[in-house]
């Protein structure tokens, strides 16, 4: 059960993701009718940029990112997203708008191109900014072709833990610590123990790997690690890990890409800008004649779609630390899970382009957990290889009749 | 319909870059030696991969500088393992030629860039033994990247050391290719023996199936446990790429164990070290040489902090020739060495002593040199090399302790 519940909040995360990055495909192909490779490359340059902010210009204006405030955060995806609707902007201006009259295929090929570009160029390291210090990243303009891991800005604890006592530290020795209260560790249940030296902002944190039983107050508890700092009459709080444990992350993930979703959802359906892009996507040549500024429309439409990928390359980077190169696999199956997603929910269309990412998700994580972890690629690409058997324009597609 | 045409061809173009995808990480993996065999050998070389010994090679003038060439990753994902490796070897070269050199003859470096690339690994290597005309080659440390490396070289008749490839196909290829590092079968009896002596009983595994090192590793450490009487609660598999291994996780969990192995490379270990705290499994992780990274603890952080691996050599080993080669190294560059800088040191100078033994540097001779290594004292160990080209040396266990590695055993071959 406690499984069931894990994976589906793992679904519901990663979901929005998929999410995110599919509305940004779906958007362009529902006004231009094609798909736009370089997209995933997009989400690279949102998580890369999010980095750069937080890990090298953060700490220049005097914050530290793993104590930032909640708007260093929002700080942070914010210039993300300026960030990457410009490179949506040019992208859509530079590469794609000289080849508006040209077949479709020449314009996918170019964004094949423009995939390519991004992937390559990402990996150039010029550095503009020196480290602050030893073993501090350096800020280099792209990015560079070495892995890197971005700042935790929000905190890695999960909502539901529950700490199970509170007191001061009789004595630390090495890895064992001594508690002022006696305390009871369950059989097969995961404590940690949060230590707050005097003086300090915050706790450090270390797991408990000492046996279940009850330890008396003296008694020594082995723990898995004790940092320098932390001395005895230090606070502490005895903790422990839920059986499924919310993140912080996972709520930072759903509630942002929540809003977001319902803001775009307001923006096409409640605005007059939203109307526009609805006729473009309807009939491009009557929506012109109707005095919509086309061009313009297509522009913000990418400016859109970029910035929603930049926030899900913001939120991706904090839920997995681990930044790899621009050209990674990791990447580049990230952004094909996202498409087939759209794909899935109905190229085109809003509503699809979220519950493909969730459906998309879901067959991922629960495939994974309870058939085989083995195939869980194969899971999703055999969704996508059903649903053109049964429903070729996808859950929520509608079909457009050719008139010849 | 025209909606769903153009799906279509969109939908064609993605499964031809998947399936371009794939075919290059089969070629990472095992087709390496196609990728090297397509090549045409040099006319004159071809016959000479199994020649009786005075033959082989005959570029060497004898006289002038001796060429040596190093193919490794300067770029790409492994970046930081191709850049200690050079470093490594360039501070035995240094001292080589400042201590005189081969009767007086100087060692000239000559390296390439591999990018990470198995395409590129072979190209290189053609490169250096077609035009640059080297005396031997030294790389790679990615294993696939050697195995594509290696038919050039083989077919050639120059000898390879390589520093680090610890897949056991690597030196299958042919009679010229060696190497100075424990290869995978010792590493898993290594790490299964450790946890084994740790009082643990079961253990999880979770390797990437997409990596022939880290499958390789699972396999073997499978076998060495169960042998030992250990249980595996579970075997989970990831792909070169993924970043969630929450389901993986979850079903590790529920299995209980004591450990988990996971004989990844350091990226991939440091997020699923993160996942695994962050779903409240605490145990011990456990790896291999695919760990050895600043960048582990640089992006672990505490989540690795109580895990174990197993390496080729520690910087906190007292020993003289550690010690003063940690001291030179720092001096020179600025940088603790890894593993990686220490095994393109030994590998270099285990060629060096060779070459000094050899009758000629003629591909021959110097591959019966090399093969005539015993007792050879390296920073990373004891080095003998046995009749399989493999080097027979010891392995040591480290302990993430304060984001550092710390020494906690040596394990010798039997």
């Amino acid at each position: 059960m406690g499984d069931l519940l894990q994976t589906l909040i793992t679904v519901i995360s990663v979901g929005s993701l998929y999410a995110l990055i599919a509305l940004g495909y779906t958007m362009v192909y529902g006004i231009l009718k094609f798909i736009n490779f370089a997209h995933s490359d997009v989400v690279v340059i949102g998580a890369w940029t999010s980095f750069t902010t937080a890990a090298v210009l953060l700490p220049r204006l005097g914050v530290t990112p793993t104590e930032a405030p909640w708007w260093a955060a929002a700080g942070v995806l914010m210039l993300a997203m300026v960030v990457c609707g410009l490179v949506g902007f040019c992208v859509e201006r530079f590469a794609y708008r000289p080849l508006r009259g040209a077949p479709r295929l020449n314009v996918l090929i170019t964004a094949i191109g423009v995939s390519l570009f991004f992937q390559n160029f990402g990996q150039l390291k010029y550095e503009v900014l020196k480290p602050d210090g030893p073993g501090k990243p350096a800020m280099s303009l792209p990015f560079g072709a070495q892995p890197q891991g971005m700042p935790r800005l929000v905190g890695s604890r999960a909502l539901n833990d529950a700490t199970v006592s509170r007191g001061t530290l009789a004595g630390v020795d090495g890895a064992v610590v001594r508690l002022s209260e006696g305390v009871s560790l369950e059989e097969r249940r995961q404590y940690s123990i949060r230590v707050t030296p005097a003086g300090a902002p915050r706790a450090i944190e270390a797991m408990v790997v000492a046996p279940a039983g009850r330890y008396e107050p003296g008694q020594d508890l082995r723990v898995g690690f004790m940092p320098a700092g932390a001395a005895p009459g230090s606070a502490y709080a005895l903790v422990r890990s839920a059986r499924v444990p919310i993140q912080l992350v996972d709520v930072a993930i759903v509630a942002t890409a929540g809003l977001l979703m319902v803001l775009l959802q307001l923006l096409v359906y409640r605005t007059k800008f939203g109307m526009a892009m609805r006729a473009v996507s309807f009939n491009t040549t009557t929506a012109s004649l109707m005095g919509v500024a086309v061009n313009r429309v297509i522009s913000l439409t990418f400016v859109l779609g970029t910035s929603l990928a930049a926030a899900a390359g913001f939120l991706y980077s904090l839920k997995y630390v681990t930044l790899q190169q621009t050209a990674h696999q990791g990447w580049v199956l990230l952004g094909l899970k996202a498409f087939v997603a759209a794909v899935v929910g109905g190229i085109g269309n809003i509503q699809g382009a979220v519950l493909g990412g969730f459906l998309i998700a879901f067959v991922e994580q629960f495939g994974a957990r309870y058939i085989s972890s083995d195939l869980r690629d194969v899971y999703v690409f055999g969704v996508l290889i059903l649903v053109l058997l049964l429903r070729p324009t996808g859950i929520l597609g509608s079909t457009v009749r050719e008139k010849v | 319909m025209v909606t769903a045409k153009w799906l279509l061809c969109g939908l064609g173009l993605v499964a031809l870059s998947a399936m371009l995808g794939l075919t290059g990480c089969e070629k990472k993996e095992g087709g390496g030696a196609s990728a090297g065999g397509e090549r045409p050998a040099p006319k004159a070389a071809a016959p000479r991969g199994q020649t009786p010994v005075g033959e082989g090679n005959t570029y060497d003038t004898g006289s002038g500088p001796i060429k040596v060439g190093h193919f490794g990753s300067l770029t790409g994902p492994q970046a930081t393992f191709g850049q200690s490796t050079s470093q490594g070897l360039r501070l035995a070269i240094e001292e080589f030629n400042a201590a005189g050199g081969l009767n007086g003859r100087q060692v000239a470096l000559v390296e390439y860039d591999t990018k990470g690339d198995a395409r590129e690994a072979g190209l290189v290597v053609t490169r250096l033994v077609n035009s640059d005309k080297v005396s031997a080659v030294l790389g790679e440390v990615a294993s696939s990247l050697s195995l594509a490396g290696a038919p050039v070289a083989q077919q050639a008749g120059v000898p390879m050391v390589s520093p680090s490839s610890t897949n056991p196909r690597v030196t299958e290829v042919g009679d010229m290719i060696f190497r100075v590092c424990f290869i995978d079968p010792f590493q898993g009896q290594v790490c299964a023996t450790f946890a084994k002596e740790r009082g643990i009983s079961t253990v999880a595994i979770l390797y990437d199936q997409s990596q022939a090192y880290s499958a390789g590793l699972a396999t073997e450490f499978e076998r060495a446990f169960v042998k030992l009487g250990g249980t595996i609660s579970g075997k989970q598999t990831y792909n070169e790429g993924d970043q969630d291994f929450t389901a993986q996780l979850t079903a590790i969990r529920s299995g209980n164990p004591g450990m988990i192995f996971i004989p990844g490379y350091y990226t991939d270990v440091a997020n699923i070290a993160i996942q695994a705290r962050k779903l409240g499994v605490t145990v011990p992780l456990l790896g291999g040489d695919g760990w050895d990274s600043s960048k582990l603890a640089e992006i672990g952080g505490t989540a690795v902090e109580g895990s174990f691996y197993s390496n080729h050599y520690t910087v906190d080993d007292p020993s003289p020739v550690i010690q003063d080669f940690i001291r030179k190294y720092r001096a020179k560059f600025g940088q603790v060495p890894d593993g990686l800088a220490a095994l393109g040191y030994d590998a270099a100078r285990l060629l060096f002593e060779a070459m000094a033994r050899a009758r000629s540097l003629h591909g021959g001779h110097l591959r019966d040199a090399i093969a005539a290594t015993r007792e050879f004292h390296g920073v990373t160990g004891t080095i003998s090399i046995n009749d399989k080209r493999d080097a027979v040396k010891p392995a040591v266990i480290v302990e993430m302790k304060g984001g550092q590695p710390r020494y906690v055993a040596t394990v010798n071959p039997e």
